[in-house]
C-alpha cells in the first residue's frame, strides 16, 4: 500500500503541476491527440461504415479487414511507425487512425444494419429518398450503436496514446516510461493512475451520451421488449431490400 | 527475410514464451467467466453490477494496468505472473459478457422440459445449459484469443519478454525486419490459436454450424423461428 | 385506372415471381389479390408504385406508364400501408401520419391538423397523437398506418398484408373500418391477403393468384363462386369441399341456413 501512498503523493505534489511536462501539460497532449485521432478515425471509418450499412454492399470484406485490423498489436504498428518516421507526434497519428478505424467502422455498420429492415422498406413505399432514409431513419435509429462504436474507439486510442509515449513525448504515458528509466515507481504509477482516471471519466461521459441518442420511441419500447421482443429476422439484416421482396 | 533466416532461433523461442503468457490467460479468463457469466445470466439484480465492472476493467488502459497491478498482488513489475494477471483480468471483462448473453440464448422450453424430464440443477446445466451456451461462448473466446496475443505483445515494454520484445528491439535498433517479422508473428499466432478454437468447437459441438456460431444474442433465435421473411 | 399489360418479373435469383399478367384495376373499387405465399401477389402491388420494376410489360396509371415517374414522387402520390404498419419507431403517432405531407415541403402546422383530422376519420382518439408506435396496439398502430397511407389524399391506395399481424377479433374489427372508411372515401384500393374469405369480404373484384405468379381468375366474388374458372380456384376458394355450399333446413318454423360443415350460419329472412 505504502507504493499507492507515493504515487498519489507524487500526482498530489505541486512541483508535477507546472512547468513543462507537468500534469496539466501531459493531459492537454493526451486528450487533443485522442480527438485529433478520433476526428481522423471518423471521416474515414463513419461514412464508409454507413454506406457498407446502408447498402449492405461489401459487407464481408469490412468484417474481415476490420477484425483483421484488429489482431494488429498495437506495440507492432507504434514501432513500425517510429522507425519510419521519426521522433514526432506523425507516426503515432497515423499508427492511432489505423487502429481506431476497426472499431468505428464495425460500429457504424452495425448500427446502420440494426435499423429493421421493414421499417426501411416503409420508408421507401411512402417515398423517401435514400439520402432522406439515412438521414431520417437509419441515423437516428443506429446512432446508439454508432456511438457504442464511437466509445469503444476513443477508449482504444486513449490505451494506445499511453504506449505511443514509448516512440514520442507525449500524454500520461511520459510518466511511466520515464519512471521506468529512472527507476521512479511512484510516477509510473501516478501516470497509471491518471490514465485510468481519464479513461474511466470518458467512458463515463460516453455512457451518459449513449443514453441520450437513444430514441424517444425506442426507448419507450424498452419496457415491453423484456417480455415481446422484436421479431426482427437477423437472416434479412444486411440484405437490403432493393428489389422487393418476393413474398 | 535475411533478418528472420539469422535470427530463426530467437523467434522460436518467443514464440513459445508468447504462447506461455497468452495460453494461460485465455484458459483462465475462460474458466473464471462461465460462473460468473451464469451468475449474470441467473439472478438479474447481478446482471447490471458484473456488467459494469467488467465494462470499467475493459476501460482501464492496458499498460496502465500491468503498472498498477503490482501493488495489488505483490509481484514485481517484471514478472510474467503479473502479465498474464492482467491478461485474465482482460479476457474475464470480454468473456463475462458474452456467457451471460450466451445462457440467455438458451431457450426457455428447452430448459423447463429439461427440467420436466428430471435433469437436477447441477446435470441441466452440464448437460443442456452449457453446451448449448456453447456456439455463443466460443464466438467470445475467439475474440479473446486474438486480443490477449495482441496485448501479450505490450509487456515488452516494461520488460516482460514476448514476441513484443521483437518491437522494442527492432525500434531500439532501427531493424524494420526485426518489427515486420514481430507483427507477422503475432498475427499468425492468433490466428493458428483462433484456428485451434474453431475446430475444437466443432469436435465439441457438432451441432452447431460454423454460420450460426458468429452472432449471439437471444433475438436471434426466436426471430429466425417466428419471421415470415 | 390500374393496367397491367404483360408484366413478368423475374428476380436476379431466377425467381419467376409474376409471369405475363394482364389485368385491369377499376377506379374506386377495391380489387384484393389473393393467394398462397410464392404467388407473386406482393410483387405485383409493388409493381404499381415502383417498388419493383417489371422485367417486361407495362404498368399504367390512368394510361400512363409507371416507368416514365420519377420513383420516390411516384410513391409519395400514392397511399401505402403494409403489414406490421412500417411506423417509424422513433416518430410519434403525429409525426408518422404527416411523413409524407411534410417530405413533400408541407408546412408543419397544416400536415399536423390533416394528421389530427386522420385520426378521426381512421378512429383513433386525438389523445393518442403524442404517443410513439410502440406504446400502441396492434391494432391502434394498423389504423396509425391507414392514416399514413391517406395522409396525402391519394386515389390509389394500396395494402399488403395490412390485417395479417393482428388477432382476428381486431382484424374483423379493422375490416369492417376498411370497409366503411371506402364507402365515404372511394378510393382505387389494392390489396393484398392470403385469406380468401377477406378477400371476399372487401373485395369488389378478386384476382386469385397461383404459384409462380399466374392469374387464375379475375371476377368479383359471386361470379367466382359460381363459375370457378378452374379446379384450382375451386378448391381455393373452398368450393369443391362444399364448405361453401348452405343448405337450408326447418327448424321450429324458421329456415335455418347451415354451411358444408353443418354449422349453423344464420337464418333466412322471409
Amino acid at each position: 500500500m505504502n507504493l499507492l501512498f507515493d504515487a498519489i503523493a507524487w500526482i498530489l505534489d505541486p512541483a508535477n503541476w507546472s512547468g513543462a511536462g507537468s500534469i496539466p501539460q501531459r493531459l492537454w497532449e493526451h486528450v487533443s491527440i485522442t480527438a485529433v485521432v478520433l476526428v481522423i478515425a471518423s471521416a474515414i471509418a463513419l461514412p464508409t461504415g454507413a454506406l457498407i450499412g446502408h447498402t449492405g454492399r461489401g459487407r464481408e470484406p469490412a468484417v474481415r479487414v476490420s477484425g483483421g485490423l484488429r489482431a494488429l498489436p498495437t506495440l507492432g504498428v507504434l514501432t513500425l511507425f517510429g522507425i519510419w518516421l521519426g521522433i514526432g507526434l506523425t507516426a503515432p497519428v497515423i499508427a492511432l487512425v489505423i487502429l481506431a478505424v476497426p472499431p468505428l467502422l464495425a460500429g457504424a455498420y452495425a448500427g446502420f444494419e440494426s435499423v429493421d429492415r421493414r421499417t426501411i422498406d416503409a420508408a421507401r413505399a411512402v417515398g423517401m429518398r435514400e439520402s432522406q432514409i439515412v438521414g431520417k431513419v437509419e441515423l437516428p435509429l443506429g446512432l446508439p450503436i454508432v456511438v457504442g462504436g464511437i466509445r469503444s474507439a476513443t477508449l482504444q486510442i486513449i490505451a494506445t496514446a499511453t504506449l505511443a509515449a514509448y516512440i514520442a513525448d507525449e500524454g500520461f504515458g511520459r510518466f511511466i516510461f520515464q519512471g521506468l528509466r529512472t527507476r521512479d515507481y511512484a510516477e509510473m504509477l501516478g501516470g497509471s493512475i491518471l490514465v485510468i482516471i481519464l479513461a474511466l471519466v470518458i467512458d463515463g461521459l460516453f455512457a451518459i451520451m449513449q443514453r441520450l441518442v437513444v430514441p424517444a420511441g425506442v426507448r419507450a419500447s424498452r419496457t415491453r421488449e423484456l417480455r415481446s421482443r422484436p421479431t426482427r429476422s437477423r437472416a434479412v439484416v444486411g440484405q437490403p431490400i432493393t428489389e422487393g421482396n418476393q413474398e | 527475410m535475411t533478418w528472420l533466416w539469422s535470427n530463426l532461433d530467437l523467434v522460436g523461442e518467443l514464440i513459445l514464451v508468447h504462447l506461455a503468457l497468452s495460453v494461460p490467460a485465455i484458459i483462465l479468463s475462460l474458466v473464471i467467466s462461465v460462473p460468473i457469466g451464469w451468475l449474470a445470466h441467473r439472478y438479474r439484480w447481478s446482471r447490471g453490477v458484473l456488467l459494469s465492472l467488467c465494462a470499467l476493467l475493459y476501460a482501464i488502459p492496458s499498460l496502465a494496468l500491468f503498472v498498477a497491478l503490482p501493488p495489488i498482488t505483490g509481484l514485481g513489475l517484471r514478472s510474467p505472473v503479473n502479465l498474464v494477471i492482467a491478461l485474465t483480468l482482460y479476457g474475464i471483462a470480454v468473456i463475462v459478457r458474452t456467457a451471460a448473453d450466451a445462457f440467455d440464448s438458451v431457450q426457455p422450453e428447452v430448459r423447463q422440459s429439461a427440467t420436466a424430464m428430471g435433469y437436477s440443477a447441477a446435470g441441466r446445466f452440464w448437460g443442456v445449459e452449457l453446451p448449448l451456451a456453447g456456439p455463443v461462448l466460443l464466438s467470445g473466446l475467439r475474440v479473446v484469443v486474438v486480443s490477449t496475443v495482441s496485448l501479450a505483445t505490450v509487456g515488452a515494454v516494461i520488460g516482460v519478454q514476448s514476441l513484443g520484445s521483437l518491437f522494442t528491439d527492432g525500434f531500439q535498433r532501427g531493424i524494420q525486419a526485426e518489427i515486420i517479422t514481430g507483427i507477422v508473428a503475432t498475427i499468425l499466432l492468433a490466428l493458428a490459436l483462433d484456428w485451434l478454437c474453431v475446430l475444437t468447437g466443432r469436435m465439441l459441438m457438432p451441432w452447431s454450424s460454423p454460420r450460426r456460431s458468429r452472432r449471439p444474442a437471444l433475438s436471434d433465435v426466436r426471430s429466425i423461428e417466428a419471421d415470415p421473411a | 385506372m390500374i393496367e397491367f399489360r404483360g408484366v413478368s418479373k423475374r428476380f436476379p435469383d431466377g425467381t419467376l415471381a409474376v409471369a405475363d399478367v394482364d389485368i385491369v384495376i377499376p377506379p374506386r373499387k377495391t380489387t384484393v389479390l389473393v393467394g398462397s405465399s410464392g404467388s407473386g401477389k406482393t410483387t405485383l402491388l409493388r409493381m404499381i408504385n415502383r417498388m419493383v420494376d417489371p422485367t417486361s410489360g407495362h404498368v399504367l396509371i390512368d394510361g400512363t406508364d409507371v416507368a416514365t415517374r420519377e420513383p420516390v414522387a411516384l410513391r409519395r402520390s400514392i397511399g401505402y400501408v403494409m403489414q406490421n404498419s412500417g411506423l417509424l419507431p422513433h416518430r410519434t403517432v403525429i409525426d408518422n401520419v404527416a411523413t409524407v405531407p411534410l417530405l413533400r415541403g408541407e408546412r408543419r402546422r397544416d400536415a399536423h391538423a390533416r394528421a389530427l383530422e386522420l385520426l378521426d376519420t381512421v378512429g383513433l382518439d386525438r389523445s393518442l397523437a403524442d404517443r410513439y408506435p410502440s406504446q400502441l396496439s396492434g391494432g391502434q398502430q394498423q389504423r396509425v398506418g391507414v392514416a399514413r397511407g391517406l395522409a396525402v389524399d391519394p386515389n390509389i391506395l394500396l395494402m399488403d398484408e395490412p390485417f395479417g399481424a393482428v388477432d382476428p377479433i381486431v382484424r374483423a374489427e379493422l375490416q369492417q373500418e376498411l370497409l366503411r372508411l371506402q364507402g365515404e372515401l372511394g378510393k382505387t384500393v389494392v390489396f393484398v391477403t392470403h385469406d380468401i374469405d377477406e378477400a371476399f369480404l372487401l373485395g369488389d373484384q378478386v384476382v386469385i393468384m397461383r404459384h409462380g405468379g399466374k392469374i387464375s381468375q379475375a371476377a368479383s366474388p359471386t361470379e367466382i363462386l359460381a363459375n370457378p374458372a378452374d379446379d384450382f380456384v375451386a378448391e381455393f376458394v373452398g368450393a369443391d369441399r362444399g364448405k361453401r355450399a348452405l343448405h337450408v333446413t326447418e327448424v321450429g318454423g324458421r329456415r335455418v341456413v347451415f354451411d358444408g360443415d353443418g354449422r349453423a350460419a344464420g337464418v333466412l329472412a322471409s
